[in-house]
Parts: C-alpha cells; sequence; structure tokens
C-alpha cells in the first residue's frame, strides 16, 4: 500500500539533516535539538529513548510537521517539508502521518467510530459519509474493537482507548505512525497488547517511530536510538527482537486483538 | 429607584411564602394609634423626603455638598418647630413614602411634595395645603407649535410617575413616558427625544433657569395642593399640623421662605383660607386587593413581562457573541487583544451596571450626539456589561478543555482555526453552560434596571401598579411568579441543550 508513493528507491524515507532547534524564553537561549542528522529506511521502526529535556519530544514534532526546525532541513519521502506552508502541512499530516499519545486524546462524549472517522470528517473534496463510516468500521475491526463501535471513551478500559487512538491513527492510511509513550499510561499486559498491534502494523509495511522510556518496550523495535542534550548519543540494533504475538500467547487470554485484516 | 431583586431566595420558595402569606388580610390601616403622645415624648419628629428630588424642594447647595436645603427642607424644620419638637430628616426612596408611612417604623410624617388627591387620601391621613402649585408645560424654545396640553395628542410627554400631570397628559391623549425623577426628563427633551414635558410649576421654575434650550409653553393650569402625610387615622397629630401650617402661613413665615426660593405666587393665598371640601370623607373606591383581581392585573403583569424579555434575550445574545471574541482575544490573542479583553473585563465588571446605562444613555447623546433610544440603550447597556461575565465564563471553558486536545487535533491534520471552531470550541461551551444559563437567568432579573431610563418592563409594571392597588404582596406574587416562570423555562431550556450535548 506504500510503493506506489515511494520516488525513488535509493532516497531514504526519512532523511534528518544537521537539524537545530532553539527556542528563546525570556533573554535564555534553550538549544532542545544540537545538529541531530538521522535517517530511517521504510518500513522501520525505531524507539527513541531519552530523559526529559533530552530533545525527544521536539525531534518527534520535528518529524510530526508540528514544529519547524531552526536550522537544518528535514524531507520526508522525497518531499522538503520546510518549503510547505501551514494549510499545506496540516494536508500534509492529514494524508502520510498518524499520530498516537500516551494519553490517547480522543474526544469524550463521542463513539468510538465517530473519533476513528475524525480525521477524514473535514476533507476537501468531502469524503461520502458511507465511505468514512465503512474505512472507520474497518480499522476499528483492524486493532480487534469490531464490537465496540458505539461506545465513548468513558465506557472503554485503557488498553481498548488506546486501540480506538491507533484506529484513528491508521483510517487516513498513513505512511509513517509517530507514537509519543503509547504505553505509558498502561499496565504491562496491556503494553505487551498494544506492541503487539504495532508489530502486526509494522509487518504490514508502516514505518513507526515510538518515543519510550521503557528500555522493555524499546526490545520490541528493530532499533534503538538514545539522546541526551539535544544529541543522538547512540543507535542501536539489538540483535534478538521482543515478540508481542508470542509473549502474549504464552499469557492467560483476556482480551487479545486479533491480527491486521487487511494485508 | 433600585430595582427589586429576588435573588438572594430561591424562586419556589419565595413564591410559595408570598402565597401563603397573601391568603391573610393586610392589616387595617385605620386600626392605627394615636402617635402624638409617642412624638411629643420623644421630642423629635421624623419627616421624610428624597433628597434625589432636587432644586428647589429638597437638595444639596453647590457650594456645601454636606447641607441639605430646599422650601420643603425649610418648610418641615418650621414645621417642627412651631409644634415645638425637633426636626429630623430621614431620608426615603420618594416612590415608596406612602407605602413607608403605611407600614410605620422609620418615619412619623412625610413633607415630600405630596399631592393632596383622593388617590392618596385613600392611603393616608393628608393635611391643608402648604404649598400651591401648577401644572407648567414646558417644550423646546425652537419648537414654538406647542403651546398647551391639547395640542399634544400623539405626542411623546414626559411626566413622574403616579402624579396629576400623568393623569392629565394620559387624558389629553398624549404618549405618556414615565419617569421616576425630575431631571431626566428635561434632558431627554432637550436632546429631542420627547416632545414636551409636564410638570409642577416648581420644578419647571428652577430647571427652565439654567436650560436656555426649554421655555415654558403656556400657564401653569390645574392648581393643585402639597400636603403633609400622616398615617391614616391620626387625626390628633393632622390637627396640629393643619393649625401649624396655617399659623406659618400667617405670620409670613412660609411667604418669606418661598420667597427666597422665588416660589411665591398670589395662589398662595389658598393656602389661608382652603377649607376641607370633604373629598377626605368620600375616598376612591379601591378593590380590595391586587391578588383578588388577577384577571385585571395579570395580564397588564404579562405584557410588561413581554418587554423584559425582549431586552433579556437580546441582551444576552449581544452579550453571548461579544464576550466569546474577548474569551477568544484573552486566550489566543496577541499581546494587546489580551490587555484589551483584560481591561474591558475589569472595566464593565467593576463599575456599577446603572453608573453604565446613565453613560450610554445620557452620556453619549450629550458628549457625542449618539441619541440611542431608551429599548437600544439598554440592550447595548446589559448587553456590553454582561459580555464581561460571559467572557470569563467562556474562558474558564476554554482553559478548562485538556491540552491534549488541541494537539492531537492537529495532529490528525486539522488546521488551527478548525481545531478551535471543532475541537476547542464546543467542549468549552458545553463546559460553560451551567454558568451561561445562571447569567440568562440573571439577567432577567437585572432587566428591571432599566425602568431608570423609561421602559416600563415587569419590574416597573409591578411596582406602578402596586401603587394604583395599594397592594404590594398580591401584585408581589404575580410578579414574582412570573419571573420564576421565566426563570424556570430558561433552565429547563439549558437543561435541554446539556442533555443533548451530554447524552
Amino acid at each position: 500500500m506504500t510503493a506506489t508513493r515511494s520516488t525513488s528507491a535509493a532516497t531514504p524515507f526519512i532523511e534528518l539533516s544537521r537539524l537545530c532547534r532553539t527556542y528563546v524564553s525570556g533573554e535564555v537561549k534553550v538549544h532542545a535539538v544540537r545538529d541531530v542528522s538521522l535517517t530511517i529506511g521504510r518500513g522501520d521502526f525505531v524507539a527513541v529513548m531519552g530523559s526529559s529535556g533530552s530533545g525527544k519530544s521536539t525531534l518527534m514534532n520535528t518529524l510530526g510537521c508540528l514544529d519547524r526546525p531552526t536550522s537544518g532541513s528535514y524531507r520526508l519521502d522525497g518531499v522538503d517539508v520546510d518549503g510547505l506552508d501551514r494549510s499545506a502541512l496540516a494536508h500534509f499530516r492529514n494524508h502520510r502521518l498518524g499520530f498516537v499519545f500516551q494519553g490517547f486524546h480522543l474526544l469524550p462524549r463521542t463513539s468510538a467510530l465517530e473519533n476513528v472517522e475524525l480525521p477524514l470528517l473535514y476533507r476537501v473534496p468531502m469524503i461520502p459519509a458511507s465511505t468514512r463510516r465503512s474505512q472507520a468500521r474497518s480499522a476499528l475491526g483492524r486493532v480487534g474493537l469490531a464490537e465496540r463501535l458505539d461506545h465513548h471513551p468513558s465506557q472503554l478500559s485503557g488498553g481498548q482507548q488506546q486501540r480506538v487512538a491507533i484506529a484513528r491513527a491508521l483510517v487516513t492510511q498513513p505512511d509513517l505512525i509517530l507514537a509519543d509513550e503509547p504505553t505509558g499510561n498502561l499496565d504491562t499486559r496491556t503494553s505487551i497488547e498494544v506492541m503487539a498491534l504495532f508489530q502486526d502494523l509494522n509487518a504490514a509495511g508502516i514505518t513507526i517511530v515510538m518515543v519510550t522510556h521503557e528500555p522493555d518496550i524499546a526490545a520490541f523495535c528493530h532499533r534503538t536510538i538514545l539522546m541526551r542534550d539535544g544529541r543522538i548519543v547512540s543507535d542501536t540494533r539489538p540483535s534478538a527482537r521482543r515478540d508481542a504475538r508470542r509473549e502474549l500467547a504464552g499469557l492467560p487470554v483476556v482480551d487479545v486483538p486479533t491480527g491486521p485484516s487487511e494485508p | 429607584m433600585t430595582p427589586s431583586r429576588f435573588r438572594a431566595l430561591s424562586a419556589p420558595v419565595l413564591v410559595l411564602v408570598l402565597f401563603v402569606l397573601g391568603l391573610f388580610p393586610a392589616p387595617s390601616s385605620s386600626a392605627r394609634a394615636d402617635s402624638w403622645e409617642g412624638l411629643t415624648n420623644r421630642g423629635v419628629v421624623r419627616w421624610a423626603n428624597d433628597a434625589e428630588g432636587g432644586a428647589p424642594y429638597i437638595f444639596h447647595p453647590a457650594d456645601d455638598a454636606s447641607k441639605l436645603v430646599g422650601f420643603e427642607v425649610e418648610f418641615a424644620e418650621a414645621l417642627c418647630s412651631r409644634l415645638g419638637l425637633r426636626s429630623e430628616f430621614v431620608q426615603y426612596n420618594w416612590a415608596n413614602l406612602i407605602p413607608g408611612l403605611r407600614q410605620g417604623g422609620n418615619f412619623d410624617i412625610v413633607v415630600a411634595a405630596l399631592e393632596r388627591t383622593p388617590e392618596n387620601l385613600a392611603q393616608v391621613g393628608m393635611s391643608r395645603p402648604y404649598f400651591v402649585f401648577g401644572q407648567q408645560l414646558v417644550a423646546r424654545a425652537a419648537d414654538t407649535g406647542i403651546t398647551s396640553l391639547d395640542g399634544l395628542r400623539g405626542r411623546t410627554v414626559g411626566v413622574l410617575g403616579a402624579t396629576l400631570s400623568q393623569r392629565l397628559a394620559t387624558e389629553a391623549g398624549a404618549e405618556v413616558r414615565v419617569y421616576d425623577e425630575n431631571v431626566n426628563y428635561f434632558r431627554d427633551l432637550e436632546l429631542g427625544r420627547i416632545d414636551a414635558v409636564l410638570t409642577d410649576s416648581p420644578i419647571a421654575e428652577v430647571n427652565l433657569r439654567d436650560r436656555p434650550l426649554l421655555r415654558r409653553a403656556g400657564r401653569p393650569f390645574a392648581p393643585g395642593f402639597y400636603a403633609v402625610a400622616v398615617p391614616a387615622g391620626d387625626t390628633r397629630l393632622l390637627e396640629r399640623i393643619d393649625g401649624a401650617i396655617l399659623e406659618l402661613y400667617r405670620d409670613g413665615t412660609l411667604e418669606r421662605i418661598y420667597r427666597k426660593h422665588g416660589l411665591w405666587s398670589s395662589e398662595q393665598a389658598t393656602i389661608g383660607t382652603w377649607t376641607d371640601s370633604g373629598e377626605a370623607a368620600n375616598p376612591v373606591t379601591r378593590p380590595a386587593g391586587g391578588f383578588a383581581r388577577w384577571n385585571v392585573y395579570l395580564p397588564i403583569l404579562l405584557r410588561a413581562a413581554v418587554t423584559t424579555v425582549w431586552v433579556t434575550c437580546a441582551s444576552m445574545a449581544l452579550a453571548v457573541a461579544w464576550g466569546l471574541v474577548l474569551a477568544v482575544g484573552r486566550v489566543y490573542g496577541p499581546a494587546p487583544a489580551r490587555w484589551f479583553s483584560i481591561a474591558y473585563v475589569e472595566v464593565f465588571r467593576g463599575t456599577p451596571l446603572l453608573l453604565q446605562l446613565y453613560f450610554v444613555y445620557f452620556g453619549l447623546a450629550q458628549q457625542l450626539g449618539w441619541k440611542l433610544s431608551a429599548g437600544a440603550a439598554a440592550v447595548l447597556t446589559l448587553g456590553l456589561n454582561y459580555a464581561a461575565n460571559e467572557a470569563e465564563n467562556y474562558r474558564a471553558g476554554l482553559q478548562a478543555v485538556p491540552r491534549g486536545q488541541t494537539e492531537a487535533a492537529l495532529a490528525l491534520g486539522m488546521t488551527p482555526w478548525l481545531t478551535f471552531r471543532r475541537i476547542l470550541l464546543p467542549q468549552a461551551l458545553r463546559i460553560s453552560l451551567p454558568s451561561v444559563t445562571n447569567d440568562f437567568i440573571a439577567l432577567f432579573k437585572d432587566s428591571s434596571i432599566v425602568s431608570v431610563i423609561g421602559l416600563v418592563e415587569l419590574t416597573k409594571e409591578f411596582l406602578i401598579r402596586a401603587l394604583d392597588a395599594g397592594d404590594y404582596l398580591g401584585l408581589g406574587v404575580m410578579t414574582a411568579a412570573i419571573y420564576f416562570a421565566m426563570g424556570w423555562a430558561a433552565s429547563a431550556a439549558a437543561r435541554a441543550i446539556e442533555r443533548r450535548l451530554h447524552p
């Protein structure tokens, strides 16, 4: 589903070059990210680790086109993101990226189905309601919530809410999912369930960049980047990766999401 | 002048209390005891007037604001001293002087240009005249067409409420606008909001001195008498006062006082020759009470409630729209918008609504020539004032929406404007709704303040009719019930909206 968008096999999917981001707070200059260069290939699954203030949130915001670098360049799938204006950036986020947050950030008092439809709701030209609905239903099916379409966030467990949020990120069929501590609010078992889902999506070709504080969770990824004081201090690929599905099979069955229903 | 507010008690409790009280007849005023004994024991007479009455009756002179002067002040002091008692002034709202006297306790007599009319005689005892006045028609100097009351059919005439002027102007077929005190109608006449003023000659006399734009239209007519009011049935006190007035007239004290204020005229001779023609013996028959005649008064009150409803709804619409702009400016705007919004809110909620109303209605007209109608001025003032409250309600709502909602919406690819409109605003309004409902109901009651610029809304109509009927309790129950019904309808609507927003 992503092959058609690739401009050339030789171009890296994500290409950050000499990225700097400086905030001015009164008289003080804060260097959040200092001279970071990074490439991430299509289909990679990257964990970004580091203590607070290490620059990982700024890096994620830049990758998510929510923040602009002070200097340096950012190319995503061959597109020079710096050259886009505000509404073009919004369009780009809507069509190419999916976001998952630690606090889920679902609309309260709104059903799971409507929450997942939201990214499709304000597209121009308009998507017919029936198409929106069926795409949202299939995204919820992919995360194993086909039976919970009409539930409101307050009627769902934390793990289920995070799966609705993942479905919302998936419904636009993005090439890249950015997740900011997606398991930070979840217990161990539910965290593994969410990681199983991410591993399934990654296996289906979606590139994932995920911030986490927990080395146990980073161990589910292909690659771990460690940041400190705005710089990348290590970039490793563990030889043995944890397999979430297999670990879940060894745990008592409670409410395991099924695997992806489409290729 | 202060609007009556029923805020402190919850409306249903108030209605219940008034209803229960309404079942018992008011105490008969004729059973009041003789007060002369008490007065001589105390050695002092407490006489009531309203210092807002102004020159020449009772006023603070320009050179010494701590003093109270005027021909009624001097007359009252002379009267008390002739009775052999000390004089003590009691400040009381003019429109409530007669009910206040009937109720008793606060003051003993009223010396406040009360007219010796059958209506007043039916409620309180009245002395022989201490001053003879006429009705004076006043028009703009430039408007030479107006010469007498007969020429005023269909034109707008300002009068004081519950006076002979009001009755005469109404009978002449004029469009009557009722005022609470006697400076505002001259101001409105100068500004061209009304065509003429019909008022007591002393008021015209003094006000024409420094208003070159206005002129007397014709001679004074329809002579009337100012008399001292005492509690009904207190004949011994009344006889003493009648005797004292006659003495003050005969020894020239009254002439000296009235000449000093430029008010002496040959008509004052009536004070000496007057005899009781017996109108006190045949008081106008009054209905037993407003409550018994609900079929007459309820429709009148309901018509006035229509004014309350439209003033309230229009003001609230303005307050909601403008308040939203202010709140957005404060939360998301650049520094100048933020500062403007903060200053606006502080100024509008930090100054009295009544003052703002005068500023908009008279201030703008006099300084800038913006002659707003009373309705427009009322809606504008209430709207601008309540916008300050609404702005704070919406700000609370906007700030209560979790930050993650904005982050998520932007990340989903919504533009900042779309995020505000579709994600933040609906959630913020939902949070603000209970406070907004609260303000809406409060506005129904606060809207009564607009009566000071001549709009007859529910509370004003209640005051006028209660004075007519001499029944504050029965009409009060009806009025409270109407306010309650309006507030209840507003809450019910708000609850329905809330149910829709919180499925």
